[in-house]
């Protein structure tokens, strides 16, 4: 076939339309395919809150409750949990003792013991490292994973730990704090998943 | 072509290339003489994978993939469907078989530098099939709905929650839930069963299309198309079929003996090809005590454990499967095989699987001091093999390669 008298210029600036008509073709074909591994609708509507009652839970003990599909752990501290939790000796072992990280907690659980009410603690029970639920040691006493163990949670995966207000030690591979999803306490009623009537 | 074949074969070849693609491939594909008993492992892993898409389409059809039946399907393949348990543990065996030829298939390529120039390729679609076959062991050990697979799945699935600012999208884009759940468990079949053995049949083609286009490599990593007869054949190549199909038989057998071996004694193999943990139906809400991978994942997460950092870490185990791919560019050896390379390489190659082998051991075993410092090491030996490669191959000295093979 002769290419005398071709445009080059012309058949160039076709080339790269037709090109990109058919990757816009392409994008719009992927979309559907991409937009379906999205949550569902029906997997956005179980997110629905959660309400138990926690006036049988004893200091020192711990609930899991279901949230989500996630497990939320409720714990009454005791005098002596808080007051190790404000020490000086245990937050310049912590990566973020004064919550810092906003993405963790709501503002009012944005203290020292990262709670509404000191004494009931309310974390998701997903460590943020790669989403292994953490073991509940309220222990104070030496464990194999830290001579200094002064109660909290270990990760059993790749061994993060975190305080008895869910802060993450530094040395770890836990970036940050347990997250404290929202809630409210009415009485003896705690609602999880909701914090303004 | 002869023009005594039978009538119908003529037929057929003048409509599909038949006894073209036959002589091209099997009887007229010259494998060199001296090929020793590492060769035969890329046959066997043709076989399992014919196993696993053999059983594997059995166990489809009493499979349930949904939250709620999964683990009670699996229970009903290994008590109630006749010979279900058989065709299970063929398929859960051959999983890890599967990785075991494939690890020793990719040792004998560096041992006998099998990824060198002319076969880059071949290297790099092989690397896509072990890339591929991760994948598929992955989604196919979530599908019992154990408590394994599902912290396993959980896991594996926060590693890319790491990736800054489209991480805890792309999670959940990939679980399609805000918690790994039965919708995980449904797509996961669909790759698991469909979408990923589709690209992995793909991907053996082109590693085989792309082997039998340069020849394969040998022990001495001697180019046997240097010296041809009159014909063309090459001196030191025999036809590989039959000699490398029906003269490996007696390795296939010996394969198929171990292989039903560990199917009908130990199915489980001490928990490391089915864990313990996985009896046990799927807990949202509590981690098993141990969470391991299954075996074959076992160095990879062994060097992400190694690192203090989440977002290092996981970088550091993307770059540890990464780094395999560039592997035929940072050997810059004048020679292939280890036969003729010098101390330096012969070490590290020995230094390397050993480190392997205790990096994957590790990944099973849980978290302490003296763990995660031998997983350290182990993680810098790794790397260092890969990255100090350009320098000691060569800085040392190599010896001379013979025109012609040393067949036995």
């Amino acid at each position: 076939m002769t290419q005398d008298g071709v445009n080059k210029g012309r058949r160039r600036f076709l080339y790269i339309a037709t090109g990109a008509m058919g990757a816009v073709g392409a994008v719009g074909v992927a979309t559907p395919f991409v937009r379906s591994w999205y949550p569902s609708e029906k997997a956005k509507a179980i997110g629905a809150p959660v309400t138990v009652d926690i006036s049988s839970l004893e200091p020192g003990e711990m609930r899991i409750v279901e949230w989500r599909g996630k497990p939320v752990f409720v714990v009454r501290r005791t005098e002596e949990t808080i007051s190790t939790l404000r020490s000086e000796e245990l937050m310049e072992r912590l990566v973020d003792p004064r919550s810092q990280v906003e993405s963790q907690q709501p503002e009012y659980a944005q203290n020292l013991v990262r709670s509404r009410s000191p004494e009931l603690l309310v974390v998701e029970g997903v460590c943020t490292h790669l989403g292994c639920s953490p073991q509940f040691i309220p222990s104070v006493e030496p464990q194999s994973f830290d001579e200094n163990w002064l109660g909290g949670f270990f990760c059993p995966c790749h061994g993060s730990r975190f305080d008895m207000a869910g802060r993450v030690f530094s040395g770890v591979p836990a970036p940050t704090n347990l997250v404290v999803p929202p809630h409210m306490i009415e009485g003896s009623m705690l609602t999880i998943g909701e914090d303004t009537v | 072509m002869s023009t005594n074949k039978p009538a119908f074969m003529q037929w057929l070849d003048q409509r599909l290339p038949v006894t073209n693609a036959y002589e091209k491939h099997m009887s007229k594909y010259y494998a060199p003489v001296n090929l020793n008993f590492w060769y035969v492992f890329g046959l066997l892993a043709t076989l399992v994978f014919a196993n696993q898409i053999l059983t594997g389409i059995w166990l489809t059809m009493s499979f349930v993939p949904s939250a709620e039946d999964a683990f009670g399907s699996v229970e009903y393949i290994m008590r109630d469907v006749q010979m279900g348990w058989l065709i299970r543990y063929m398929h859960s065996t051959g999983a890890s078989f599967f990785f075991i030829v494939v690890y020793l298939h990719m040792f004998r390529g560096i041992m006998y530098g099998s990824y060198k120039k002319p076969r880059e390729l071949i290297w790099v679609f092989g690397m896509f099939i072990y890339l591929v076959l991760m994948a598929e062991g992955f989604m196919g050990y979530v599908l019992p709905w154990g408590q394994m697979s599902y912290w396993g799945a959980q896991v594996i699935i926060s590693l890319f929650g790491a990736i800054p600012v489209i991480g805890d999208g792309l999670t959940e884009w990939i679980r399609g839930d805000f918690l790994i759940s039965g919708i995980t468990l449904n797509r996961f079949f669909a790759l698991h069963v469909i979408a990923l053995p589709l690209v992995l049949a793909l991907l053996v083609v082109l590693h085989i299309l792309a082997l039998h286009e340069v020849g394969s490599n040998n022990p001495d990593g001697i180019d046997i198309k240097k010296h041809k007869d009159e014909q063309g054949k090459p001196l030191d190549g025999i036809p590989f079929h039959p000699y490398y199909t029906l003269g490996k038989l007696p390795m296939i057998i010996l394969f198929l003996f171990v292989f039903c071996g560990v199917i009908f004694f130990f199915p489980e193999m001490g928990g490391y090809f089915l864990e313990h943990a996985n009896f046990e139906p799927a807990n949202p809400l509590k981690t098993p005590e141990h969470i391991a991978p299954t075996w074959y994942y076992g160095a990879f997460y062994s060097i992400l454990r190694a690192v203090p950092d989440k977002l290092m870490g996981v970088i550091a185990m993307g770059a540890a499967i990464a780094i395999l791919f560039i592997l035929p560019w940072l050997d810059k050896s004048p020679v292939l095989s280890w036969r003729y390379k010098g101390w330096m390489s012969k070490t590290a190659i020995i230094v390397f699987a050993l480190a392997f082998i205790m990096l994957t051991y590790l990944g099973g075993q849980p978290v302490n001091d003296l763990n995660t410092w031998l997983a350290r090491i182990g993680a810098i030996i790794y790397f260092g093999f890969f990255l100090l490669m350009p320098i000691y191959t060569r800085m040392e000295t190599t010896k001379p390669v013979p025109e012609r093979v040393s067949a036995k």
